[in-house]
């Protein structure tokens, strides 16, 4: 066994060959889907629960307070407490709800969140599936959860939560356009969806100094429509609490709420993670062409502290903005989508092809 | 027996939501039934009531001494302004002159909780709009402002501070040197609150063009107060019929002429400007005297009726009382601003978003325990 914190690939091969010397072939794969399962349950509970506490943290900062600071040192274990609360809540079932949409709504948005971090590279060699396609693959996965939102709405059979749906289904529907087209933008750059391919191709520069101003476009359109795809403020129309109460997701109590709070946070982080890895290099460390020496000390820091370092980053851009804009009309939202962001992005991805066919990125 | 007003339904295709009585955006107990066509405010029905004291009615059972600490409990917001308009009332009927420190000293508290309506209704207004941090900020600087009314009436939110012949006790002695330092503050950071929230595109795109009602129509539905200035009504009662000091004192009334929810939120952020002027010509003399007139215990007006408009802090505050020589008031009515500028809310917001709704009753300023009693 050879353990190593800066390239995962071979304690996993030693895992894998372990697995399958031991085990026949069908269980090995059966014992080797569960353990990363498992592993992931973990990590999206912890990253989910760290990310409520992060957010409480960063909003008392944007309005001058203190945020939690009673549960544990500084207030760390006030999500655990409220996650335990939900736990124990009432599930409160509704006369008139469609029963059967109703319960399942929330599974649907915890799935498709869970699903793309399978594609999501978190350093080197960790990485569930290596897909050739991620990127598509992790575009058509988040799309999902929209499905989720809409039987939500619609099965609550509450005024509320259906304008909340429908509103929501406006949105992500729109702004998944943008968030695919300024990742296609980078995909032409990599040449590749894969999304280890695109990661090794930033080993001398990240994407967004390599091809200047074609990804830095490409990198605010992809914030705004991310932002607008996990239906944070300013675009958090859907569950709109000054005039939707809390728009789709009304209805809900318990733990089956929790699962919408935790898929909104989840996807956060997976708009951020996919942000992080093809705008900012993901996990490769932040190398500048010729200064070696700069180069070493860089890859001292293990790739899984860049990953986690930018994602973080990225969140908390992302929270400043939900913290300090206040939330755009559902008329508005749609025009800043279809006449502003969509041309804008066309005309981006022509540039990108243009730079690329001319060399003109670094 | 009362009838329950029917939903008013055009088509097929309209269908009602009830905003309230328990909605974060209503501010209280009021009850909007909303048609909508989509997301198209078709019709507004506001349904008041559910706050309803019968404040007036308990006023024709009290004393005038008694009647004050029941207008605190009308619009609490601005309860010092409240206060004084029946104070007042009940001095001109008795053809009282207060002492000259009882009117600056009432000027400068009404000044000051101007201020503080103001300040706590920017944190609603982009609280409503989905700014969350704008709450944060206003409530930081109207603490403040509730710790100077603390230290001087004993009150913070609401004061009873006045009473028929002059207020209820002298004036802590840091009261003037806290007010200073106050509005040295406040004028430093009142410009925070252009940054973050006037400036901002989207608070502009939600705003602009956004319930708009005419100045013809302003004046016909009684839109008094900064609703009223905003589409370039000059309704300002402390200058077309002053009271206190404020014919003495300089200050601008604030009118815009646009209409739109953008200009009812610009009369007020101004408004808090000119109540700081106002507040700095007075603080530095205020003249020694009484702070009251030695009135007698149990207090009669003469027969007749009494009235008296005062500038509150969302519009014209009325009280007509109605004497029969008692030591009690035969009847007493209050006009309510909020009441009145309610009922503008159909036509500002017809054929808009419901998020224009929400928009629209926020830059109205409702506060509901008035608009009740």
């Amino acid at each position: 066994m050879n353990f190593n914190i800066y390239d995962f690939t071979s304690f996993n091969q030693w895992i894998d060959n372990y697995l399958y010397t031991s085990l026949s072939p069908f269980w090995a794969l059966i014992v080797e889907m569960t353990i990363i399962g498992l592993v992931f349950l973990t990590g999206y509970a912890l990253v989910g629960l760290f990310l409520v506490y992060l957010e409480r943290k960063v909003c008392a900062l944007m309005q001058n307070r203190i945020g939690p600071n009673r549960v544990g040192p500084f207030g760390l274990f006030q999500t655990i407490a409220d996650l335990i609360k939900l736990l124990l809540k009432e599930l409160i079932s509704i006369k008139q709800a469609d029963k059967l949409l109703f319960n399942l709504a929330p599974f649907i948005v915890i799935i498709a969140s869970f699903l793309c971090i399978a594609a999501i590279p978190f350093a080197k060699g960790l990485h569930a599936m290596d897909f050739n396609i991620g990127v598509f693959y992790v575009m058509a996965v988040s799309s999902m959860g929209v499905v989720g939102i809409l039987i939500a709405g619609w099965s609550s059979n509450n005024k509320y939560s259906l304008i909340g749906a429908m509103r929501s289904g406006a949105q992500i529907v729109s702004y998944e356009l943008s968030v695919g087209l300024s990742l296609i933008t980078m995909v032409v750059l990599a040449g590749s969806m894969q999304f280890s391919t695109i990661v090794e191709a930033q080993s001398d520069g990240w994407f967004i100094f390599k091809g200047h101003i074609s990804s830095v476009i490409a990198f605010i359109i992809f914030m705004i429509a991310s932002t607008a795809e996990t239906n944070r403020g300013p675009f958090d129309l859907a569950e709109a609490e000054s005039e939707l109460t809390a728009g789709f997701h009304t209805e809900y109590s318990g733990i089956k709420f929790a699962f919408f709070f935790l898929a909104e946070y989840m996807n956060m982080f997976i708009v951020a993670a996919i942000a992080a890895t093809v705008f900012w290099g993901g996990w490769m460390p932040l190398h500048i062409g010729g200064l070696d020496g700069f180069n070493h000390v860089m890859d001292f820091i293990p790739p899984f502290v860049w990953f986690f370092g930018k994602t973080f980053v990225i969140i908390f851009l992302m929270m400043w903005f939900k913290w300090t804009f206040p939330r755009l009309r559902i008329d508005q939202l749609l025009t800043l989508e279809w006449k502003y962001l969509l041309p804008i992005n066309l005309l981006n991805v022509l540039l990108m092809a243009l730079m690329v066919l001319m060399g003109w990125h670094f | 027996m009362v009838e329950e007003v029917q939903n008013k339904i055009d088509t097929e295709e309209e269908y009602t939501i009830n905003m309230g009585p328990q909605h974060p955006s209503t501010h209280g107990v009021l009850r909007f039934v909303v048609s909508l066509k989509g997301e198209i405010v078709k019709n507004v029905q506001p349904h008041c009531g559910y706050i309803h004291r019968g404040i007036e009615r308990m006023c024709e059972k009290l004393t005038y001494q008694q009647i004050i600490h029941l207008t605190d409990r009308m619009d609490y917001l601005s309860a010092h302004i409240n206060n004084a308009a029946v104070c007042l009332t009940v001095e001109s009927a008795l053809d009282i002159e207060v002492p000259e420190r009882v009117k600056y000293i009432r000027t400068i508290i009404e000044e000051l909780n101007r201020i503080a309506s103001h300040q706590l209704w920017w944190c609603a207004f982009g609280m409503d709009l989905g700014g969350l941090t704008c709450f944060f900020y206003g409530l930081r600087d109207r603490e403040k402002i509730l710790d100077i009314f603390e230290e001087s009436t004993g009150g913070r939110l609401i004061q009873s501070y006045n009473c028929p012949g002059g207020l209820m006790n002298d004036i802590h002695p840091n009261f003037q040197q806290k007010v200073k330092d106050f509005i040295k503050y406040f004028r430093k950071v009142l410009p925070e609150y252009d940054q973050l929230l006037t400036g901002n595109v989207i608070f502009q795109e939600r705003t602009k063009k956004v319930g708009y009602i005419s100045k013809e129509e302003a004046i016909n539905y009684g839109l008094t107060g900064p609703s009223g200035r905003g589409s370039g009504f000059a309704c300002d009662v402390r200058k077309r019929a002053p009271y206190h000091m404020y014919d003495k004192v300089n200050f601008k009334e604030i009118l815009y002429t646009e209409g739109d929810t953008l200009a009812r939120y610009k009369v007020r952020i101004d408004e808090m400007w000119e109540s700081m002027n106002i507040i700095e010509q007075l603080i530095d003399n205020i003249p020694e005297g009484d702070f009251a007139v030695k009135m007698k215990p149990i207090i009669k007006l003469p027969e007749g009726e009494f009235f008296q408009r005062v500038e509150s802090a969302r519009g014209e505050l009325d009280v007509f009382i109605v004497s029969d020589g008692n030591k009690n008031p035969y009847r007493v009515k209050f006009r309510s601003p909020n009441l009145v500028n309610l009922s503008a809310i159909n036509i500002m917001s017809k054929d808009q978003k419901i998020a224009d709704l929400v928009a629209i009753s926020g830059s109205l300023d409702l506060v509901i325990p008035c608009m009740d009693r």
